[in-house]
């Protein structure tokens, strides 16, 4: 049987019933302390009882033993056996886009009608680093031991690059922090709430020259989770107009992948074969906006990972908000602060949040679905009916979601 | 006695007086890759089965992207005591179309940094004292 184009797109649709999360912040607690809450509060703002969920996908935390590697599990016990089907999934920063790609599979197959997405992590002070050991065939544990290359070190040869291609200087990307400070004002949920000055985060310390202290983002305590079922379901259960997934994009890169990322020491050789058409923070995006069936200009709003402040611009070029090297003009016209014509990380983003590994890229789509239904108060973007989250995780992960109203 | 310095992974650079890195090079479809501990030949439409062959890379390339480091990284990373700024290189092989990451030797002012300038690669303790050998890049100078 031939399917036409526009119905495979809406059949692949589910519904984002509920939404909820743990505050950011470095409570020093127990990660599924912070999971539980965030499940709850997901199937309270979904009307469904936990007994009722019949498979649970658990964004794997790699921080916190054993219970963080079966993180699935973990939630389902915690919350009481009740017989549902577990998985966990890892893909580091991608791990909760994974999650919510499993979850929304196993209803897309039929196999159930209703899920709960759930991650939550608890992060020690300072800068992720590799499992302890020593492990010479990782790649993760050599790029620390033999280049002493940090993550903020890929960020700052990011940010490097784009100051060298299109000009653009520390005092451009600090504009970024001062509107997802802004933004992030009134979230409940975000770790930091102050207004920040562009003059403090030119005076803040050094870092990964060319980026300072408050160009990076930091590590945080967080969880966060999401209830999606089949719009069968959603309807029997009385809700005629959910927020929908319209598009999950868990895209690998493709060879050769000509730019350097963590936790690799090189790139791919482009010598006996040319560069593909999109490079793979291109491909991210073009692979969720084609699932999806839509373009860039068809966004009300994006939630991008904004590791560093520089980084945030890349996203900007890689979903196609602007041609490449434009970023700065975009955000210094305003169009990605809110009131703009695309706000970009409303909530605040990794700016206000910092990073909790598994909960992030959940987190991004409770935003987006706050956003969707207009439950999101004072940082609300006007008339939003398309939201994209979009992420990478080390060793090759991709992570893009779209939802529409 | 006490030990000798030893590269600190075996068989990705050579230690003699004109040392290289060591990439892998596919026999059938000719792509490379660095570190060489490849499994299979890593272009995805390559279906060679072949053995992919050690071959030394070009000991110069240039500075695609750098960063200096302000602050220590966490173990297993190795800083000196008191810390140092450290920079970190990401060198462009023309031959081989390879960007490669390395710290850059010691010594260099880091004012002379520049994307675009030629490096070479030179063979050190990865912090003054390690035992352990590394490679880094250090600028060409005329």
């Amino acid at each position: 049987m031939e399917v036409e184009a526009g119905d495979r797109m809406t059949a692949n649709r589910v519904a984002a019933l509920g939404v909820g999360m743990h505050p950011w912040g470095k409570w020093g607690k127990n990660f599924v302390s912070y999971g539980v809450v965030a499940a709850r509060a997901a199937l309270k703002d979904a009307g469904i009882a936990w007994s009722d969920v019949q498979f649970v996908a658990g964004g794997e935390t790699v921080r916190n033993g054993y219970p963080g590697y079966v993180a699935g599990a973990t939630f389902a016990q915690a919350l009481g056996w009740s017989g549902a089907r577990v998985a966990t999934n890892y893909a580091a920063c991608a791990s909760g886009a994974q999650a919510i790609d499993s979850a929304r599979a196993r209803i897309l197959a039929g196999l159930c009608d209703v899920a709960l997405v759930v991650g939550s992590d608890t992060t020690p002070k300072g800068f992720l680093a590799p499992s302890g050991g020593e492990r010479r065939t990782d790649a993760d544990w050599l790029r620390f031991r033999l280049v002493g290359a940090t993550n903020p070190t890929y960020f700052g040869l990011y940010a490097r690059r784009r100051m060298e291609l299109y000009g653009e200087t520390e005092t451009d990307w600090a504009q970024v922090k001062v509107k997802n400070a802004k933004h992030g004002l009134a979230n409940p949920n975000a770790r930091y709430r102050k207004e920040v000055s562009a003059d403090e985060v030119l005076a803040s310390a050094m870092v990964s020259d060319p980026l300072r202290l408050l160009q990076i983002c930091t590590t945080s305590d967080g969880a966060a989770a999401v209830v999606l079922t089949s719009l069968e379901f959603a309807k029997r259960h009385g809700i005629a107009d959910p927020v929908k997934v319209a598009a999950v994009s868990t895209v690998t890169p493709t060879y050769p992948q000509t730019a350097i990322e963590m936790p690799y020491l090189s790139t791919d050789s482009a010598a006996s074969v040319a560069p593909p058409e999109r490079l793979f923070r291109d491909a991210i995006a073009h692979a969720a906006l084609e699932e999806a069936g839509i373009g860039p200009e068809d966004l009300s709003l994006a939630e991008v990972y904004d590791l560093s402040t520089a980084l945030e611009l890349d996203w900007y070029e890689n979903i196609g908000l602007c041609k490449e090297g434009e970023a700065a003009r975009l955000l210094h016209d305003g169009d990605t602060t809110l009131g703009g014509r695309v706000p970009v990380n409303p909530s605040g983003g990794l700016a206000c949040f910092g990073e909790a590994v598994p909960a992030q890229a959940i987190a991004q789509v409770c935003e987006v679905t706050w956003q969707l239904r207009g439950q999101a108060e004072g940082r609300q973007v006007a008339n939003a009916k398309v939201g994209l989250t979009i992420n990478q995780g080390l060793f090759g992960h991709g992570s893009s979601v779209i939802c529409v109203r | 006695m006490p030990e000798a310095p030893a590269p600190a992974v075996d068989g990705w650079f050579t230690t003699d007086a004109e040392p290289r890195l060591i990439g892998a090079r596919c026999p059938a479809c000719g792509t490379y890759a660095f570190p060489p501990e490849v499994f299979a030949c890593p272009n995805p439409r390559c279906e060679s089965e072949a053995e992919l062959e050690r071959t030394p890379l070009s000991p110069r390339g240039r500075i695609w992207s750098f960063v200096v480091n302000h602050y220590a990284a966490p173990p297993p990373a190795l800083s000196p005591d008191p810390f140092e700024p450290y920079a970190v290189a990401a060198v462009e092989l023309a031959d081989e179309r390879l960007v490669i990451l390395g710290r850059v030797a010691e010594g260099v002012s880091f004012d002379g940094l520049k994307v675009g300038i030629e490096m070479a690669i030179v063979v050190e303790p990865i912090i003054l004292g390690s035992l352990e050998l590394v490679w880094k890049w250090k600028p060409v100078t005329a």
